[in-house]
């Protein structure tokens, strides 16, 4: 019934709209407005000429207060050094594109406006000027060489070489979610096969290499406060990307072609709780390149520990092969069954050599 | 001024014309098949209005995901069926729509939608050319899209899905079923679909580049054309070289996903099991894509440009200001844009020095860019502004285009890039300067070139309703996405409430959700004044909008050859408006200087 009754509804309200639209075409018939050349009847003239006007003043002010309300929650806390330049740079950019903004969406709205049509008047013929139209050329050309030198300064700096003692941890991206690995003491990370993964070596370490041996897999991101980490990327299936947002950090995990992004975190998890004043503050990492169903759940935790606190954290993690030695007894036995296949194929080669 | 009476005296010429054609063509000759370039480009437009609505409707879909994350869409159940899990939308139909809408949006609606419509129908008649210069190729060009058309619209109701892996489709997602339902048959429709689709496109380029250098009509010199025909030759010659690219990396990607290949793919482990493929690049499929993909965005803006150049410059009554510069910077934005892809790439762990300079490039393309919103400003200034509809968009156009495009400034930074790569800053940069501004140029198009397409004039009452809701809720949508892209919300995210740093920004996505159905609501008052106008509009006269150039010239509804009698001449530029001295406020290009003795400046009194 309610349905019917919205449908009705619905119907009887087109109906209306369609008559009011049929009455205003044929009162504009009777007013002789229809004589006129299109787009030079004074009251629509008018009417559209207020609005463009009404809209410049109204929707620049909806903007600005927008703007200045969302200020807290688009400015997202601040947690890395490279962070601080990006930001400037962004809001000196910001400031730039925001004049020149401001400039050409007044005069547009404002030229519109004061020169509608008026049945006395005539346009100045004004084809061209050359030494204006040299001067806004020169100007962005100026404006946007600044910019990329700005930029580029920025850029070079950030993706410069990660410093020898830099913190190193793996990420991998994996549908759907990530897993990190340590190098350990020695601060080497062994060598990973894609083939070598299963249920348990889910980033498939390859342990019969000596430096993997340490290696622990931690289910959160520790780093400390102050010193250079370097993130190795990588993914074990399709693209996704690392993004830790209140570090400005972005790079994309790539299945066969390792990344690597180097940041310097600047403020601890608790200070951080502290300064935001919410007890239960989190870095988060989250995918940002589309890799199916649970791409938007691919959460992942950071945390920036003192420097004491984060060796402390370090010496409570125990190498995978220790939890898992499992690994180990596999790997032997697989290594004994390729050197026995090794053996077999040997054999037949020189089968083969006779034969021949 | 007013000029009303001129056209009344033609219009029986006109009605002579159709009736003389009625007999040597029958219904499918007419209509279906026709080789007569308006009305391809009337099927051009009528199927661009198709896929805008489905597109947009898609987009109202995931909006509502979006803006209601928590609520439950058991009412979507009719049309959506088995998507619909327990109320909730799956998450992969979720990114299958998302993907489906910007490839219809950018492909089936903003390149065959828009510059297949004005291309075909403005070409010929603009420079004033009996047809195409190939009326078969061009014929074939559209039924090709057609059938494209037809395979990604089955593509939607497959069981296992559409393609969901992006509208950049960038594998290995997008080769590998396991990864996603939707890279499974979806996927290999979507690309059937876009390898027609570039056939289609290189058919058309080649056609109308050949008319654009062989059929102008006597005096028509490559700097009398309007503007309008330099944006679609530029476009034409874009789309040649830039689609073949596209065409190369869908063709290795099919032999990826289905004879084994390892171009894109290598080192992969899913759904249980390592693949034997090795060395692969999924970066070389970025870079073939957007050698393409970044052409593509200029391939939808440039037509569109052109169109409001038109516009402005007739419902301004004064010459487009400096011609020679917007040509030039048309010029300079082409050649740049084949030089800027990586720029969608400074994340993807490309060489950081390859970034810097894609970042120089990028940023110098904002120049020319810049030079045209200033050329479109000073033809406003002391103008003589007629507010047609047409004109109502074309002033939209440039509003968005400027909002639109400072923010590319920002995005073409690397540096600044690494923040807000695939973030909503993205989203609402793009849909401004090539989704909402080359829509608005589409429908500047259609306003303006509506009477000389069906013979009748578009309700300019409802028009200026239509523009003013969709241009508002244009705005309303897309300005807070700066806002949350800013703060790092990331594109493509069924939900975000996982995230504490994301969930913050719920009263906004809803508010945007409010604002875009809105504007797709507003849509369907085009479409019934589209629809009502093609039988019931106010007949058209000849040259309603008082235009100097050659497509008045003809009959209110040209018959196939377009000109009953011979060609016409030029003998001028076509933006002679309010030129001092003259009887009218404008002085169509087929008027010889000869006979506007009183109006001629100096250096045209050697062509009198």
């Amino acid at each position: 019934m309610i349905t019917i009754a919205i449908g009705l509804s619905i119907v009887l309200l087109l109906v209306i709209l369609f008559l009011l639209f049929r009455i205003g075409t044929l009162s504009s018939i009777f007013r002789g407005s229809s004589e006129r050349a299109a787009g030079t009847t004074k009251i629509s003239n008018r009417v559209n000429g207020t609005l463009l006007l009404l809209f410049l003043i109204l929707g620049g002010a909806a903007f600005a207060w927008s703007f200045a309300d969302a200020w807290d929650e688009m400015n997202l806390p601040l947690g890395s050094v490279h962070g601080e330049w990006t930001d400037n740079l962004f809001w000196t950019t910001m400031i730039i594109i925001g004049i020149v903004f401001i400039i050409t969406q007044v005069l547009l709205f404002l030229y519109s406006y004061k020169y509608q049509h008026q049945d006395d008047k005539r346009a100045y013929y004004y084809p061209h000027n050359n030494k204006l139209e040299i001067i806004w050329t020169m100007i962005p050309a100026v404006v946007m060489a600044v910019l990329v030198f700005g930029g580029w300064k920025t850029w070079t700096n950030i993706t410069s070489a990660a410093p020898e003692d830099a913190v190193v941890v793996e990420v991998m991206g994996k549908q759907f979610n990530w897993m990190v690995r340590y190098p350990g003491a020695d601060g080497k990370l062994g060598v990973a096969k894609h083939t070598l993964i299963d249920a348990t070596n889910e980033m498939g370490v390859d342990f019969s290499d000596p430096n993997a041996m340490d290696d622990f897999m931690p289910r959160e991101i520790h780093v400390p406060k102050g010193k250079p980490v370097l993130l190795k990327i990588r993914s074990r299936d399709v693209i996704h990307s690392v993004f830790m947002p209140h570090f400005r950090l972005k790079m994309d995990a790539v299945p066969g072609m390792p990344t690597k992004f180097w940041f310097v975190p600047t403020k601890t998890t608790n200070e951080m709780a502290n300064e935001t004043g919410n007890p239960d503050f989190k870095y988060e990492l989250a995918c940002t390149e589309i890799c199916g169903r649970g791409h938007f759940a691919m959460r992942f935790i950071v945390v920036v520990d003192e420097p004491e606190d984060y060796e402390a954290w370090l010496a409570d993690q125990t190498p995978f092969v220790e939890q898992n030695p499992q690994v180990l007894a596999k790997l032997s036995t697989k290594a004994s069954k390729e050197l026995v296949a090794e053996a077999h194929s040997e054999e037949k080669a020189e089968v083969v050599k006779t034969e021949l | 001024m007013s000029s009303t009476d001129i056209s009344i005296n033609k219009d029986v010429h006109h009605a002579h014309e159709e009736h003389d054609h009625h007999h040597d063509q029958n219904f499918f000759e007419k209509y279906v098949f026709s080789l007569d370039h308006k009305v391809i480009a009337k099927q051009f437009l009528f199927m661009g209005i198709f896929w805008a609505f489905v597109g947009g409707f898609l987009s109202i879909l995931f909006r509502l995901q979006l803006g209601w994350p928590e609520a439950t869409f058991t009412f979507l159940e009719p049309i959506l069926g088995g998507w619909i899990e327990n109320g909730k939308l799956n998450p992969e139909f979720y990114l299958a729509l998302v993907t489906m809408h910007g490839t219809i949006m950018v492909f089936f609606v903003l390149t065959a939608g828009l510059s297949g419509t004005f291309s075909n129908f403005l070409i010929p008649l603009q420079l004033g050319a009996r047809d195409m210069a190939s009326g078969f190729m061009n014929m074939l060009s559209f039924w090709i899209f057609f059938l494209s058309s037809v395979v990604m619209f089955i593509s939607l109701f497959l069981e296992t899905g559409p393609a969901a892996g992006g509208w950049t489709v960038y594998p290995p997602l997008s080769a590998l079923p396991e990864a996603i339902q939707g890279s499974g048959d979806g996927m290999s429709m979507w690309l059937v679909a876009m390898a027609l689709f570039i056939v289609s496109q290189l058919l058309g380029g080649v056609n109308y580049i050949t008319t654009i250098i062989n059929l102008r009509t006597r005096g028509m010199s490559m700097t009398k054309m309007p503007l309008t025909i330099w944006a679609f030759f530029l476009t034409a010659i874009l789309g040649l070289l830039a689609f073949p690219v596209l065409f190369s990396a869908a063709l290795l990607l099919i032999f990826d996903r289905s004879f084994g290949t390892s171009f894109f793919l290598s080192d992969i482990f899913i759904a249980g099991q390592a693949l034997s493929n090795t060395g692969g690049s999924p970066i070389l499929f970025q870079h073939l894509f957007w050698f393409l993909g970044h052409p593509e965005v200029y391939i939808v803006i440039m037509p569109a440009m052109g169109l409001v150049s038109e516009v402005i410059a007739t419902n301004s009554r004064k010459p487009i200001f400096g011609y020679r510069a917007m040509i030039g910077s048309l010029i300079g934005i082409s050649v740049l844009s084949f030089v800027v892809w990586a720029h969608h790439m400074f994340v993807t762990g490309m060489n950081p020095f390859l970034g810097s300079v894609f970042m120089f490039l990028t940023l110098i393309i904002a120049v020319p860019s810049a030079v045209k919103v200033f050329n479109w400003i000073a033809t406003l200034w002391r103008g003589n502004i007629r507010f047609t509809t047409a004109m109502m968009y074309a002033i939209g156009f440039v509003s968005l285009f400027i909002s639109g495009g400072l923010t590319g400034i920002i995005l073409g930074n690397s540096a600044l890039d690494i923040q807000l790569h695939d973030t909503y800053f993205v989203v609402a940069h793009f849909h401004l300067v090539m989704g909402a501004a080359a829509f608005f140029g589409m429908f500047c198009g259609v306003y303006h070139w509506f009477p000389k397409m069906f013979g009748r004039m578009l309700d300019e009452k409802l028009g200026f309703v239509h523009f003013w809701l969709t241009f508002i809720s244009v705005y309303l949508v897309f300005m807070p996405m700066h806002y949350i892209g800013i703060a790092g919300f990331p594109r493509r995210y069924y939900n975000w409430t996982g995230f504490e740093t994301f969930n913050i920004f719920t009263d906004m996505n809803t508010f945007i959700s409010i604002a875009a159905i809105l504007g797709f609501t507003a849509q369907f008052i085009f479409l019934f004044n589209f629809i009502y106008s093609i039988f019931k509009g106010r007949r058209a006269t000849e040259n309603p909008w008082h235009s100097n150039t050659l497509e008045w010239t003809t009959p209110v509804l040209p018959g196939h050859g377009n000109w009953p009698g011979p060609l016409p001449t030029v003998y001028r530029w076509p933006y002679d408006y309010s030129k001092p001295g003259a009887a009218e406020d404008y002085i169509p290009q087929t008027v010889p200087y000869s006979q506007t003795q009183s109006s001629n400046l100096p250096n045209e009194r050697d062509f009198e």
